[in-house]
């Protein structure tokens, strides 16, 4: 019988949870740099449920693809060290600042060329909090959907039960595959790095990330090719260019502001007694408690 | 054609839902700027009087398909429906609430319509637009305006050259009103039955059961809220005592979710809960423009912080200077002796 493909589709987001002053450039304009870049969360949980289903199944491979620049490679190498099989790498200049459907559009392109029966991805990134991404995927492709998953109750080749987690209670639905998950942030956590993988795969490199450490001649893949990770282009995706980027994005940014807060009229205390005494009278008197 | 749309969902008590509603008053006056008509699109098994309500809301026209097929809620059903009435009424605007089946549902329907969607708008205008660079000219266009990156900048966002404008908006950022006047909507049935194909039925549903929400922050009149700068989930005892002896509920930022120090359902924000209560005490707390979307209409905000310059402050009416472990205890304390 025929392996089943499960892919995951993951994302690196700078770690907006933690922005700190110098996030922000005096222009008001976010300064990335200043961000540490990880693996988006859901994603995380995402991985697990693709590994969960392929420990199940066990005549599976569980695949991971990722767009972003080159450096989004050790989103790659993360998902091997835990346990993935292997990585795709989607990057192209002509990518940039695409929205949610242009994005959707070149994933979907690639999703098409690995001809997966399974995807998994997370329900949002912390980026953008859109939510948007998986759904729009899943409808390039023509695969039903299943968002909000929190657990995996059974999969066989065929068919897959999931538990959904909505805003008042728990639904429990069964797809025939092929089919596309969206992860929620309670499921099950992401496995630890596997030690054995991780001194596997840690030479893993693009060939991109091969020239920037000038070692584009090395012998590296020729006597490990499992550790070379795939870069596809636009080109290898055969995607049209019109769909893509700024000009395939029917949203567009009009304008970005600082927040300027108006200054309220506010009464400033200090935690002495006295100050702490006055404000609780004060509540009190204006029924605010009590 | 060229009208406002409002998706309206069906909860489980078979009525429409809140953030429906507020999307219907939302809808009517973007409507009425525009001067065109408010419809609705209603999907479930036999509406009964959830069309009374609607009519409330000065709705123009509600678009009703009714089938078995419709209620539960699952995407794809719902899925072809909407796209079936979209593709012939080619709506100008189309707004959906931020729940999980508006976000499931929009952005599908944006991928097929290969329009443009903007997810989670705290605000909705209608204004003009130039392009810089061809100088071209664009009327009435829909502003989708949301806090963006962390909730430290807020974006306008438009969607000049594709229809329709499609937004979510989460529940309780748009006020409820209804229309001055009942109007009497037309009704325009569809054969669902005609829309479906088999291929929109392979999802079946096999269980379901609610669960009530444990925290209620939109019916709590007060709210003693945690950020990060709390430090630690044993901190956050000192918030729930001192909600318990105001009669309130503990609410948390994002970031004191992510930390762990709070559960999820408690998180007020952009894509958390919106919140009006008489009384927000906002503790370690800095008030990113994210936190704010969900708090600022409270009728008064108290902020405990030990930084004086804490952003959250210019929107406190009173901005208390020091360590929540010192306030805290004192607030409660002085609760107890002057509230006999």
């Amino acid at each position: 019988m025929e392996k089943i493909k499960i892919l995951v589709l993951a994302k690196q987001v700078p770690d907006t949870r933690n922005v700190g002053k110098d996030a922000m450039k005096d222009d008001g304009t976010v300064n990335r740099g200043a961000l540490p870049a990880i693996y988006n969360p859901d994603d995380l949980n995402a991985l697990e449920m693709a590994l969960e289903a392929k420990d199940r199944l066990g005549n599976a491979e569980v695949y991971v693809l990722t767009m972003g620049p080159t450096r989004a490679a050790e989103i790659i190498r993360e998902s091997i060290y835990r346990g993935a099989d292997e990585g795709y790498l989607l990057t192209d200049r002509k990518f940039a600042g695409s929205d949610t459907l242009a994005t959707s559009y070149a994933i979907s392109k690639a999703v098409k060329k690995i001809d997966p029966d399974l995807i998994f991805c997370g329900l949002q990134a912390i980026d953008g909090d859109t939510a948007q991404v998986g759904p729009q995927t899943a409808e390039k492709v023509d695969f039903p959907q299943i968002t909000y998953v929190e657990k995996l109750v059974e999969i066989s080749p065929t068919q897959i039960t999931l538990k959904r987690r909505l805003e008042r209670g728990v639904e429990t639905v069964v797809a025939p595959l092929p089919a596309l998950i969206t992860v929620h942030g309670s499921a099950n956590p992401c496995r630890a790095r596997n030690v054995k993988r991780v001194m596997q795969y840690k030479h893993a490199r693009t060939l991109t990330e091969l020239k920037e450490e000038n070692r584009e001649n090395s012998e590296l893949f020729k006597d490990r090719p499992y550790l070379k990770i795939e870069e596809w282009s636009v080109d290898t995706i055969q995607a049209d260019d019109t769909h893509l980027g700024l000009s395939g994005s029917p949203t567009k940014v009009k304008t970005i502001d600082s927040v300027v807060l108006a200054q309220k009229e506010n009464i400033v205390l200090t935690s002495s007694d006295a100050d702490v005494e006055e404000l609780m009278v004060d509540l009190l008197k204006s029924r605010v408690i009590g | 054609m060229k009208n406002v749309f409002v998706y309206c969902e069906v909860t489980e008590e078979k009525r429409i839902a809140e953030v429906s509603l507020e999307l219907l008053s939302k809808g009517r006056k973007l409507a009425e700027t525009l001067g065109v008509k408010l419809e609705a699109v209603v999907l479930t098994d036999q509406a009964g009087d959830t069309l009374e309500t609607i009519q409330e809301f000065g709705v123009d026209v509600i678009h009703l398909a009714e089938s078995v097929e419709l209620f539960p809620y699952r995407t794809l059903p719902h899925f072809r429906v909407v796209q079936a009435i979209f593709e012939k009424e080619q709506p100008e605007i189309a707004l959906f609430g931020a729940t999980s089946v508006g976000r499931d549902l929009a952005p599908r329907i944006a991928s097929v319509l290969r329009c443009g969607l903007t997810a989670d708008c705290t605000s909705l205008e209608i204004g003009d637009h130039v392009d810089t660079k061809t100088g071209k000219e664009y009327k009435n266009m829909l502003y989708q305006i949301r806090p963006a990156f962390g909730g430290n900048i807020i974006a306008t966002i438009i969607n000049p050259e594709t229809r329709p404008q499609m937004a979510t908006v989460r529940e309780g950022v748009m006020k409820l009103e209804k229309a001055d006047k009942k109007k009497v909507a037309q009704i325009k049935n569809y054969k669902v039955e005609e829309i479906l194909k088999p291929e929109d039925l392979v999802i079946t549903i096999i269980d379901r059961h609610i669960e009530p929400q444990k925290v209620n922050l939109k019916g709590a009149g007060i709210i003693v809220s945690g950020g990060y700068g709390v430090g630690s989930k044993e901190n956050f005892k000192l918030l729930y005592d001192l909600a318990a002896v105001l009669g309130g509920e503990v609410a948390a930022t994002r970031a004191a979710v992510d930390a762990g120090y709070a559960e999820h359902e408690r998180q007020v924000g952009q894509t958390g809960v919106t919140v009006r209560p008489k009384l927000y005490i906002a503790c370690g707390i800095s008030g990113a423009v994210q936190h704010r979307a969900g708090m600022d209409q409270s009728a008064k905000i108290i902020s405990i912080n030990t930084d004086p310059n804490a952003p959250i402050n210019a929107i406190a009416d009173y901005a208390v200077t020091g360590d929540l472990m010192e306030v805290l205890p004192k607030m409660i304390a002085y609760y107890k002796k002057y509230s006999k």
